[in-house]
């Protein structure tokens, strides 16, 4: 664990995972109080505004972590990786400043106006505050998405004197994994929130919070997450096929084929062996796997024995993938379930609603074990085929790594576990009535007459 | 690199230019709000609630300029965002720290169980205090050219402390514009102690630069240029002069009801800030690492820097404008936050 390579690998793995969680649900969740905000302008019921005052309380938190640490990303680059923006940084460089300057800034201000402005400006202009933080978020998705899918499938560029230079912008931006990833992101992120949203409104639903409010974000967020999961996984059967025509070593290493072969077996379970270069209690559903990447049952998967040592560890890919997939077709059961008894009995069984409450945040373990698959993936390069990253790595000495480090998993573990307690404390504490002075809930206690009868 | 109709002479130019008013805005409008939490702990716990309230709606954009400013650095120099934040490894690990702290705990303060609200305002001074000084400390290494040793070490904890006693006045004056009673007369007096340490680490520190660096000693001390530069340093002594008349005589005008002259010492601390920036910038010009890399051999390829700067130009006043009216939108005394 001396390897300073290997330790600045992990600290910045561990910013990247920690940074992650946050734009996943401000993305979404941006939108969804957009949308809580227009139905309350329609519909003037109050059970919309209040859902909006609820939900904003958790999209402050959550934006302000994500900004902490996505910080902390700018500035890792250079700390960590200084050898990225010498050879791309012509290219990388133009991409975070777009970022910067037309989504970074719009948000963060107009977050300020959307959280504490509504008694100081007119309701159209904190709806449109509240529109541009929404659409700041999904903009820096968009760049930050752009950039990460170059790394993948770069292109549009020359390499003079080892260095990355741009020769066609719109094939940089829009560079071949880009639309999948991008979309397939965003899904993901509208997933993460709408099982946020559901479970924690299950939890109060639980604890009979049943206001009209609680309903009403309990059905958005069953209805989202029920509409979703399909796309998603129709979405991500292309991002894997698009996968597999750019990064073919990728998919070998996800599907556990050592050796090019016919006629590939779809893996349920194995213990890939990096050691022997084979798999161990593998079973599998013959021909499926070549079925689904190439629809043909006989066609060819190349192995990894084709990449030489330009290949992914193997056990992570094969077994992140599986857990993200994993979690998509739990997610589609729950979801459609709990949809179904909505729309049919107008309740939950408390069974189901227990495991919406379990699953509040499936969306963040999907997630990153999706991220970690195409991360992962891609090493033992940075840039795909263009730079590798060892030779991005600093020269920072390995002690002062682990020391900065530990401090920093020390810090995220304690802020994860914060975020989670605070977010179900709310939840209790808006079904108590008891909110404090400063972050009333709503000032008029909703009357009994209003309240769902079960 | 004389001819300035090539764009590969100018552009680093902008770019540098740029990256100033990005670090210095940063540095202005952060730097109230971390002094705002670096004078946390001296406050009872209604007081807190208040001076936090003045922050709420603009640290988050405010942080920004910090991302703004090494944004540039990273896309506009790169060789020398590596350089520099190699060797300012710890001092970036600890101030990131501090600001994750004092960013998250702004929010899980009043939202956590009220026995762990006073362990989070512990957090949010704990992180403001850590994050300013650990930007202080860069600041000393950055001038002394990464060299290491005791005496710059030294230099190093000796410029953390001023950027803290710095940051601690544009907090307080800021808490005079924005406050109003009992705490507004708790800001002029943190205004009045932490203006005399200011002052001394302001005086300290440009006493010390040149003799860090003969480069700089001779940038300074040459002559036509102690003349043309002699305005620099009696500025500054004179806008402390007159911070020091106005924070004295505040106290009776707002007895007499009057507020009136409550942005003074908030802008005096402005100017301070932008001269010695300003100073320090031209001492370091035309490197970005002292004796080492100019920023003509640190910068990018010309035509990502074009498409950077077309952006720029479109963008950056467009953020201005809207900065401004969110500033203006909370014009005034602060009042107590409610997401209503």
């Amino acid at each position: 664990m001396t390897d300073p390579f290997m330790l600045a690998r992990i600290q910045f793995a561990s910013n990247i995972t920690f940074h992650i969680l946050f734009p996943t649900i401000s993305i979404a969740l941006g939108w969804v109080l957009l949308f809580f905000k227009l139905r309350y302008n329609k519909t003037a019921d109050r059970k919309w505004s209040e859902a909006y005052q609820f939900w904003v309380k958790i999209f402050a938190l959550t934006f302000a972590l994500g900004v902490v640490s996505g910080i902390t990303m700018s500035f890792q680059f250079g700390t960590n990786w200084p050898g990225f923006m010498q050879t791309v940084g012509n290219i990388a460089g133009p991409l975070l400043a777009y970022e910067v300057l037309t989504a970074f800034f719009l948000e963060a201000t107009f977050l300020g106006i959307m959280l504490f402005g509504a008694q100081r400006v007119s309701n159209r202009v904190h709806t449109l505050a509240t529109l541009l933080v929404a659409g700041g978020t999904t903009l820096s998705a968009f760049w930050i998405i752009a950039l990460n899918s170059w790394m993948h499938t770069p292109a549009g560029f020359k390499m003079i004197d080892g260095k990355a230079h741009a020769s066609d912008w719109l094939a940089i931006i829009f560079n071949p994994s880009m639309p999948y990833r991008l979309t397939h992101m965003l899904i993901a992120s509208g997933l993460t929130v709408a099982f946020l949203v559901a479970g924690i409104s299950a939890y109060r639903w639980l604890r009979k919070d049943r206001t009209p409010a609680v309903i009403a974000a309990l059905k958005t967020g069953v209805t989202v997450a029920a509409l979703l999961i399909p796309i998603q996984i129709l979405v991500g059967d292309l991002h894997g096929l698009n996968t597999l025509k750019h990064q073919p070593a990728k998919i070998a290493a996800i599907e556990g084929i050592w050796k090019t072969e016919r006629g590939a077996p779809l893996l349920l379970f194995a213990l890939p062996n990096e050691s022997e270069l084979a798999n161990r209690y593998a079973i599998g559903i013959p021909q499926l796997a070549s079925f689904v990447l190439t629809h043909d049952w006989k066609g060819e998967l190349k192995g990894l024995d084709s990449f030489g040592d330009k290949r992914p560890p193997v056990a992570p890919l094969f077994w992140g993938f599986r857990i993200m997939v994993g979690i998509g077709l739990l997610m589609l059961a729950v979801s459609w379930m709990s949809a179904w008894q909505l729309r049919r009995r107008g309740d939950l069984a408390p069974w189901l609603a227990r495991a919406l409450v379990v699953m509040s945040f499936s969306g963040w373990v999907a997630t990153v074990a999706g991220w970690y698959v195409t991360e992962i993936g891609r090493q033992p390069y940075l840039v795909y085929g263009v730079l590798t990253t060892a030779d991005a790595a600093s020269t920072v000495p390995a002690a002062m790594i682990a020391s900065t480090l530990a401090m920093y998993l020390v810090l995220y573990a304690v802020l994860i576990a914060a975020y989670i307690a605070v977010l179900f404390h709310l939840a209790r504490k808006a079904g108590d009535r008891k909110d404090d002075a400063k972050y009333p809930a709503p000032s008029v206690p909703v009357p009994p007459s209003q309240l769902i009868q079960y | 690199m004389s001819d300035f109709s090539q764009p590969d002479a100018w552009l680093p130019l902008v770019f540098l230019g740029l990256m100033g008013v990005a670090m210095l805005a940063y540095v202005v409008l952060d730097g109230f709000d971390l002094g705002v939490g670096i004078l946390l702990r001296r406050a009872d716990d209604a007081d807190k609630d208040m001076m936090i309230a003045s922050i709420g709606p603009f640290w988050d954009a405010n942080e920004t300029w910090l991302v703004l400013g090494v944004g540039i650095l990273l896309v506009a120099f790169p060789l020398a965002h590596g350089v520099i934040l190699g060797e300012l490894y710890l001092p970036v690990a600890l101030m990131l720290a501090g600001l994750i702290l004092r960013g998250v705990a702004f929010d899980f303060r009043v939202k956590a169980r009220d026995d762990h609200k006073h362990a989070w305002n512990m957090a949010f001074y704990g992180g403001s205090v850590i994050a300013g000084f650990a930007q202080g400390m860069m600041i000393g290494l950055y001038i002394v050219g990464f060299q290491h040793g005791a005496a710059q070490f030294a230099f190093a904890v000796f410029t953390g402390l001023s950027l803290l006693a710095g940051y601690a006045l544009l907090g307080a004056t800021w808490l005079i514009m924005k406050a109003e009673g009992e705490l507004q007369y708790k800001a002029i007096a943190w205004a009045r102690g932490s203006l005399l340490l200011c002052a001394l680490g302001v005086a300290a520190v440009s006493i010390a630069t040149p003799l860090v660096s003969e480069q700089i000693f001779d940038k300074w001390f040459s002559f036509p240029n102690i003349l043309l530069l002699a305005p620099v340093p009696l500025v500054t002594a004179g806008l402390f002069v007159v911070m020091e008349l106005v924070l004295r005589r505040l106290p009776a005008r707002l007895k007499a009801g009057s507020d009136a002259y409550c942005w003074v010492p908030f802008a005096a601390t402005v100017g301070v800030f932008l001269l010695a920036f300003n100073g320090l910038a031209y001492s370091i010009f035309p490197y970005l690492v002292l004796d080492r890399i100019t920023i003509w051999q640190a910068a990018s390829a010309p035509e990502s820097l074009m498409i950077i700067l077309a952006g720029v130009a479109i963008v950056l006043p467009t953020i201005i404008a809207y900065t401004v009216y969110s500033y203006r939108v909370f014009w005034g005394k602060a009042r107590e936050l409610s997401y209503q």
